[in-house]
């Protein structure tokens, strides 16, 4: 299990507990964190699960995938940070994890 | 007419543009999702290729650009095959890289900040449109709103001359123009020529907006983007053309599509009156129920395995949309039109991965922003008949939907 915060964009924060081998999307859905739609059902197709990972965790959640990169290109723009929730898998070692919402999904 | 139930697998070509009209494929992509979701037709009118049928077989097809290719070079999206030299290529007709070169020089144009400014541009526009209507007197909606709605935005959108509207409605539609339907257009050259007028036009805007600095409009922005600004005229109309069919077809057919749902099924009229705040989760669900665009296509780059089945490379592949919508292994009660479903943003209406829909959201607004208006003022937009339905397979067009506007 690993315990992540989601932080709104106004800063209001959240914390889950998700378990190993799921993902900080399907996270945020299961626990209905508002902001994270998920329309494709984690398949890296539509960029409505779009978080910033807070810089302290970002080499931890791993690197962005070819698809990824492209989808990302769908936002106006992209943080340093930015990740497609259903991209990064839930493991131990993401215990803490600290994401921000974005003001809207795309 | 042999009833679709008995017609042999291996004859039923899910094509026919009449059961579009008549709702009968409905029956038939309920036999394929049920039967052969992954499909191999040898013999249809567009000959032989592979139907997708089921929502999640869709989303991993679309999820992989790299082997189910939409670029021109390989018949683009089209389902019949296009002759070369009539072929307008846009980033929804690329692979990548060009595809997120050419995507992300309009992007801007639905950003949070333009989606916001938006806002009281198409309500400003929404109002004028139904004040203007008269009340307890039969109207066709689609002349009246459907299409003044979306043409007036689109206006906005490219910053193209409001009186003009109705010419970005024209030549939509002949665009769209099934060459099969035994119109005038007849074929792709005819196409071409019968869109002269709004080549001419596009060209005259993209001087004049590259002679002015650059404005948000979407002409502008291609004009003075490094990307696009060199581009060869034939591209630039292509990019234009998405844009102008993307804005206009898909968006008039929902509003006037989510009409009829509304008539078809009281109950959720009902409740809508009672809880406006539905609106909201209606607007997707309309989207859903309308399937505006009915598939698309692809050409396979490579051999893939699907549900056990080979797609061999070359092979011609299609998306049915229309059918992912219906399909009860992931939407409960599809052939129910409900405003409040609890995921109602799951469907494949706006397509997945690097294709999908860009206006997506400028759309959900001018859906909501209509519904509220309509709802403030208290009325009941009473159908009188069928919505005539155009004969195409790829677009869910409604030309005509008569109705009343009953006032409070």
């Amino acid at each position: 299990m690993a315990k992540i915060t989601f932080v709104e964009h106004d800063g209001t924060q959240h914390e889950v507990e998700a378990a190993a081998g799921t993902n900080v999307m399907q996270a945020a859905v299961d626990n209905s964190i508002q902001g994270i739609d998920g329309d494709c059902g984690g398949m890296c197709a539509c960029a409505t699960c779009h978080i910033t990972v807070d810089p302290a965790w970002f080499a931890k959640t791993g690197a962005r995938s070819e698809n990824e990169e492209s989808m990302l290109t769908f936002l106006p723009e992209i943080a340093e940070t930015a990740r497609l929730g259903c991209q990064i898998e839930i493991t131990d070692e993401l215990d803490g994890l600290v994401v921000h919402l974005p003001i809207e999904q795309f | 007419m042999t009833a679709i139930k008995e017609i042999p697998l291996n004859e039923l070509d899910p094509t026919v543009q009449t059961r579009f009209q008549s709702g009968e494929h409905y029956e038939v992509f309920d036999r394929l999702r049920a039967e052969a979701p992954v499909y191999f037709h040898e013999d249809t009118q567009y000959g032989p290729f592979w139907s997708i049928s089921n929502y999640k077989d869709i989303i991993e097809v679309e999820a992989n650009p790299k082997v189910f290719s939409s670029d021109a070079a390989y018949g683009g999206i089209w389902i019949k095959e296009q002759p070369k030299d009539t072929i307008r290529k846009s980033f929804m007709t690329a692979d990548q890289p060009e595809h997120d070169v050419q995507r992300k020089v309009v992007n801007p144009i639905v950003s949070p900040t333009n989606l916001h400014d938006m806002e009281k541009k198409v309500r400003d526009i929404v109002t004028l449109v139904l004040d203007d209507l008269p009340l307890n007197e039969e109207i066709d909606w689609v002349e009246r709103v459907s299409v003044e709605v979306t043409g007036r935005v689109l206006c906005e959108l490219m910053d193209f001359p409001v009186d003009e509207r109705l010419d970005l409605t024209t030549w939509s539609d002949i665009v769209n123009t099934d060459v099969d339907a035994g119109t005038e257009i007849s074929d792709e050259y005819k196409k071409l020529e019968a869109l002269a007028p709004m080549i001419k036009k596009f060209k005259e805007l993209f001087a004049e907006r590259t002679a002015m600095p650059p404005q948000t409009d979407l002409i502008s922005m291609l004009a003075h983007s490094q990307e696009t600004a060199d581009m060869e005229p034939q591209q630039f109309v292509g990019m234009l053309v998405l844009l102008m069919v993307g804005g206009n077809d898909t968006t008039r057919n929902s509003i006037s599509g989510g009409v009829d749902a509304l008539n078809k099924f009281p109950e959720e009229y009902k409740k809508l009156r009672e809880n406006p705040e539905l609106v909201d989760s209606m607007v997707p669900e309309i989207i859903r129920w309308v399937t505006p665009v009915a598939h698309m296509r692809r050409t396979a780059l490579a051999d893939y395995e699907l549900k056990g089945q080979t797609i061999k490379k070359g092979d011609k592949v299609i998306m049915w949309y229309c059918s992912g919508n219906r399909d009860d292994a992931v939407i409960e009660d599809p052939y129910q039109f409900k405003i409040d479903r609890k995921n109602p943003r799951q469907h494949v209406s706006f397509g997945f991965g690097i294709h999908r829909c860009l206006g997506n959201r400028m759309a959900e607004m001018q859906l909501r922003i209509l519904w509220e208006e309509i709802l403030k003022r208290g009325w009941i937009i009473e159908t009188t008949g069928e919505p005539e339905r155009r004969f195409s397979n790829f677009v869910v067009g409604i030309d005509s939907l008569k109705a009343i506007i009953r006032p409070a």
